[in-house]
């Protein structure tokens, strides 16, 4: 196996256009697992540590732009304003060490349906940036998985930044695990208000091959909060939309029996995450305060 | 100046017995300076692997070495038919291969070794090995296992059970009955009947298996090594090796963990057969993945209960049968099943009882050992059944458990009379007056919520929605010590002497500090009963005779004792001594009774004779060795299960409070008070440490501990501690400790086993409470968020 060390961007991407098979590695929390399980053996691990913008984000009016190597702990710590949903993700990552060195841009490149950011990408909305020698991309987050561990990066591309939206409402993330701390997702679910255009937006990790949006859950609801006139009264909104917006989630599922969860548990726990989550950001827009605090 | 009576006393108890003194390894393990048996380091050292089965059942048609031996940097293949000797070995039958005798098992069983200049190359080299199997069919429950035509794990099995059982593919029966079950169930007013499941939990001990075998000149083999028991490794190891007992030297090596997994043999005989056919030290250090397979676990399990109870609350009769799943080979299921059956009843007086308790052969992975052995199980299902034979009369259930509790003098269903203090009421009446912990804790001053007070944690999955509350409440009685007649003795040697003007006593015995805190305790009795300050531990190695397992709580007990008995010794000698060299100043040498306390020899008055340090000066070291043995047990009759079994029995009674999140079925223990009747406490500090960990391995096993293995394959499923998931911080809760101390006059001290009895306790307390909080019947351990939901897969 052979160690490729790039000092700046552009060796990175001339190393991936020369060895497609190149594994990027900057946390290695994923990839060093799987090299130490003789999972995978890469030809060449191309080490995006010396990348240094690669650690860096930058303000872009209505977005972040996050590289792809920033530590989950630097979301926690920095970027909470900005993006609440995926700040609440961050914190449910492994242990504080995995948080030290684990990134968004790691996760996205894993593409494991179980991975805890997606959820809270989705639901904020955010493109990928996705870079090669023959130049650069950018691909919104639902169409960047494309199945189990799989994503839609071109052989020579490595993802430099992830461009999330700043959040104009409230925003929530619920992760059901098999233990109170350091486990990995049986499901999990993110819903973000955008009150600037009046949407809801949700992703749900871990019941479907990819992450996904619970897109007919988000249309009904749109609807619904639009028609009772939610938006303009900041009425609560009512339990049977709740309900039937919970019910609409768990059916844009399609979720498996594993050693973490069983199918029918996953569909009926992103229901309860969904109905929850929603009432909490529901309440945090109208009444402008948060309901839990983690520290 | 003189010391007066006072100071003296002070003196003598620093350090001594029932003081909280601290680990010597305690500094280096919380900084990561400590070396385990995984850090072991030799020049020009190879490093072994180990390929294993990836069936469970299947014949080795053929096993081609040829590549991997010519693999650059490998040194030696072996498999079956390069062994030298004796090819099975074991604790109680010796029926597991060294290496895959033709057939495979269980997944996981080793088919062969590798010895390599790199532990890479090891493994690579091992994957280059063509192994052809045909797989066979498995049997991995008891109704697949006494099938008609059901394939025999042991067909010509040969081992002193084999007689009495119903079927070949039962390891051990074990019947305890006493009393008429049928009349008394006649005459019952309450009868209660239910079926519990405990699934197969693993000692996830942190430090993997691992050692270091050294050739040595003169043909033998010096092993370094991480268990729980040096001379039953020996006793197994030296005949694989084709070598006497003493060309096998075995020094112990740091050991991370243990809980009865490290009592099997793992890799220890594989890396002295690397290094006797190399000629090279060999190493061999089990990743965490191969850990899942390199020791037996807990032995799952299914239980049958019918309790009885008359209009007042009494206990009338309990009928039970517990199935255990041994897995391949037979480890210690035999002694688990003694357990199970003798305890099956719990701590409580019944006059008719009718149990029987066998362990099966199946294809699953190899059980043995466990922290509660046997008595784990049997605790989940009769706690379980005491909860509803409660409801059913209408009782407290706390109350209703006082009520039926054993005390001293009590007969056990064997037939054995509790001879010792038995305060089982009031360890249930100590945990039940404890304050509760405050409702709602997550609410916080600002009306947000406390996500770390919550069910789910920082996974934000509730703000108090759907959380209710549970109260549950268990007590169990564990034996200490092996039981059933085996001869249960410690070896102990002390010296002391005069180092530079001061009296200085060194201890040596083979115990193996697995962390129970052996060498805090050891070190303290000797400091008591020489009266010095300065304690040197030697490390344990075979060349010291055998302390026996660390194991069934008795490392205090009996090693204790050991020392203890050798401490007598010298302090009989340091005596003589002192009266030929100054007995003719003082009247008191002859007259008085003698103490050494504080460095002098002093009078039970309390006048100081002379200094340890001017007796001893001039003077050989004086030194003694003792073997120790607690008083002797019995078998269990084979067909009655009469029999004084057991040594001493321990109990502890645990609350348990939940916060369940009932909707998405997601528990946080808030809280798990144990009281617990430790007889002496010599280290108190180390007790309540025994006591939390034995809580939190109980509260684990309530809630999500389980090897999870297809049924179907007998494939483990979740060999990594990705999805084998034992309790973080968060998971772990309060746990209030309430220490008795009523003394057994038969033990060193009065001391009881402390270890493994809040193990037993633990799991049921916390199913309670989560039943309380749910009304859901909950017969199945670990808790999943399925069965609090309703969601599970369908059978």
């Amino acid at each position: 196996m052979d160690f490729l060390r790039p000092a700046r961007w552009e060796e990175a991407l001339a190393a991936k256009a020369e060895h497609p098979a190149a594994v990027p590695i900057a946390g290695g929390t994923d990839v060093m697992v799987e090299i130490n399980f003789d999972h995978r053996r890469p030809s060449h691990l191309l080490d995006l540590t010396r990348v240094t913008e690669l650690y860096t984000w930058q303000d872009a009016g209505d977005r972040v732009r996050l590289g792809a190597a920033v530590p989950y702990a630097r979301v926690i710590e920095r970027l909470a304003g900005e993006l609440p949903g995926l700040a609440l993700a961050a914190r449910t990552v492994g242990s504080p060490q995995i948080r030290n060195r684990g990134s968004v841009g790691g996760n996205l490149g894993a593409a494991s349906p179980a991975g805890d950011s997606h959820p809270a990408l989705l639901a904020a909305g955010a493109e990928v940036e996705a870079e090669s020698v023959r130049g650069t991309r950018l691909i919104p987050v639902e169409e960047f998985y494309t199945g189990v561990k799989r994503n839609a990066l071109a052989p020579d591309e490595l993802i430099r930044a992830v461009h999330v939206r700043k959040a104009t409402g409230p925003q929530q993330f619920s992760k059901v695990g098999t233990r109170n701390a350091m486990v990995i997702a049986v499901c999990a679910f993110a819903l973000a208000l955008h009150p600037d255009t009046r949407t809801v937006r949700t992703g749900i990790g871990s019941a479907a091959p990819t992450p996904v949006r619970a897109r007919t859950a988000e249309d009904f609801l749109n609807a619904a909060l639009a028609e009772a006139r939610c938006w303009d009264t900041g009425a609560p909104v009512p339990p049977a939309v709740a309900a039937e917006f919970a019910r609409l989630a768990s059916a844009a599922c399609r979720p498996i029996d594993d050693v973490r969860g069983s199918a029918a548990y996953r569909r009926h726990a992103v229901g309860v995450m969904a109905r929850r989550t929603l009432a909490w950001a529901w309440e945090q827009h109208t009444t402008g305060e948060g309901t839990a605090r983690c520290a | 100046m003189r010391p007066t009576r006072t100071d003296l006393t002070q003196q003598s108890t620093r350090g001594g017995i029932g003081a909280s003194t601290l680990r010597p390894d305690g500094g280096l393990k919380v900084t990561g300076e400590f070396a385990y048996a995984s850090d072991l380091w030799h020049e020009d050292m190879l490093w072994g692997h180990t390929l294993r089965s990836p069936h469970a059942h299947a014949r080795i048609v053929s096993l081609d070495t040829a590549e991997a031996l010519a693999t650059p940097g490998v040194h030696a293949v072996l498999t079956h038919a390069d062994l030298p000797a004796a090819t099975r070995y074991g604790l109680e039958v010796q029926d597991a291969p060294v290496l895959a005798d033709g057939v495979v098992r269980h997944h996981g069983e080793p088919v062969a070794l590798v010895a390599a200049d790199h532990p890479e190359t090891a493994r690579r080299a091992a994957a280059k090995i063509k192994a052809v199997y045909e797989q066979l069919p498995v049997v991995t429950d008891e109704k697949s296992a006494t099938a008609p035509g059901a394939p025999l794990l042991h067909p010509a099995r040969a081992d002193k059970h084999a007689p009495h059982v119903p079927h070949p593919n039962v390891v051990h029966c074990q019947p305890v009955v006493r009393g008429d079950v049928e009349a008394a169930r006649a005459r019952a007013h309450a009868v209660v009947t239910g079926d519990y499941e405990v699934g197969m939990q693993d000692q996830a001990f942190l430090g993997p298996e691992s050692g270091l075998a050294v050739p040595a000149e003169d043909g033998g083999v010096d092993l370094y090594i991480a268990t729980q028991w040096l001379h039953a490794d020996l006793r197994q190891i030296a005949p694989v090796l084709g070598l006497p007992e003493d060309k096998v030297r075995m020094t112990l090596s740091g050991v991370g963990g243990a809980f009865g997994g490290r009592e099997d043999l793992s890799m220890q005989a594989h890396a002295c057969l690397l290094a006797l056919r190399t000629g090279r030290p060999v190493k061999m250090v089990y990743n965490r993945f191969e850990s899942f397979f390199g020791h037996v676990h807990r032995h799952p399990a299914r239980l049958h209960y019918e309790h009885g109870a008359d209009r007042d609350g009494g206990l009338l009769f309990v009928r039970c049968r517990i199935v255990l799943d041994g897995g391949a080979y037979t480890s210690s299921s035999p002694s688990v099943v003694g357990n199970a059956a003798s305890l099956a009843v719990g701590p409580y007086a019944c006059d008719n009882v009718d149990v029987e308790a066998l362990a099966l052969y199946t294809n699953n992975p190899p059980c043995g050992a466990m922290r509660g052995f046997g008595a784990v199980q049997a605790c989940f299902a009769y706690e379980a059944q005491m909860d509803r034979l409660a409801a059913e009369l209408g009782l407290d259930p706390v109350e209703f458990r006082r009520r039926n509790a054993v005390s001293q003098g009590s007969v056990m269903p064997t037939g054995q009379v509790i001879d010792a203090p038995a305060p089982v009421a009031e360890l249930l009446r100590r945990v039940k007056a404890l304050p509760l912990p405050p409702e709602r804790q997550w609410e916080t001053a600002g009306g947000s919520a406390d996500l770390r007070a919550l069910p789910g944690g920082v996974s934000n999955t509730s703000h108090g929605e759907g959380v209710v509350r549970g109260v549950g409440y268990a007590v169990g009685i564990k034996n200490v010590g092996f039981s059933e007649g085996f001869d249960d003795y410690s070896t102990a040697r002390v010296r002391l002497e005069s180092v530079a003007g001061e009296p200085v006593a060194t201890v040596r015995t083979a115990m193996a500090e697995v962390g129970q805190g052996g060498v805090t305790v050891h070190a303290q009795i000797a400091r008591t009963e020489l009266g010095v300050a300065e304690v040197t531990l030697q490390p344990a190695d075979t060349r010291m005779g055998s302390a026996g397992s660390t194991s069934a709580s008795r490392q205090t007990y009996v090693t204790g004792g050991a020392i203890k008995a050798a401490c007598e010794a010298v302090r009989e000698r340091v005596l003589e001594l002192g009266r030929a060299k100054f007995g003719t100043y003082h009247p008191a040498w002859a007259t008085a009774e003698l103490l050494l306390e504080g460095g002098k020899i002093v009078t039970d008055g309390g006048e100081v004779l002379a200094g340890l340090a001017d007796v001893l000066d001039g003077e050989e070291p004086v030194e003694a060795e003792r073997v120790w043995r607690h008083r002797p047990t019995e078998p269990f009759d084979l067909r009655s299960g009469q029999g004084q079994g057991h040594v001493q029995y321990s109990f502890a009674a645990h609350r348990a409070v939940v916060e369940v999140d009932t909707e998405l079925g997601l528990v946080k223990v808030v809280e798990l008070a144990c009281a617990q009747d430790v007889g002496k406490a010599l280290n108190p500090l180390s007790v309540v440490g025994q006591i939390h960990g034995a809580t939190t391995q109980g509260l684990g096993l309530a809630v999500m501990e389980e090897i999870a293995v297809d049924p179907a394959t007998g494939l483990v499923r979740n060999p990594s501690f990705t999805d084998y998931l034992i309790p973080t911080v968060l998971d772990t809760p309060a746990m209030p400790v309430d220490i008795l101390e009523l003394a057994d006059a038969h033990a060193p001290y009065g001391l009881r086993g402390v270890g493994e009895a809040p193990t037993l306790s633990a799991t049921p307390a916390v199913v309670a409470a989560v039943r309380q909080a749910t009304g859901l019947p909950l017969r199945r351990v670990p808790l999943r968020p399925e069965h609090l939901t309703g969601t599970d897969v369908p059978a």
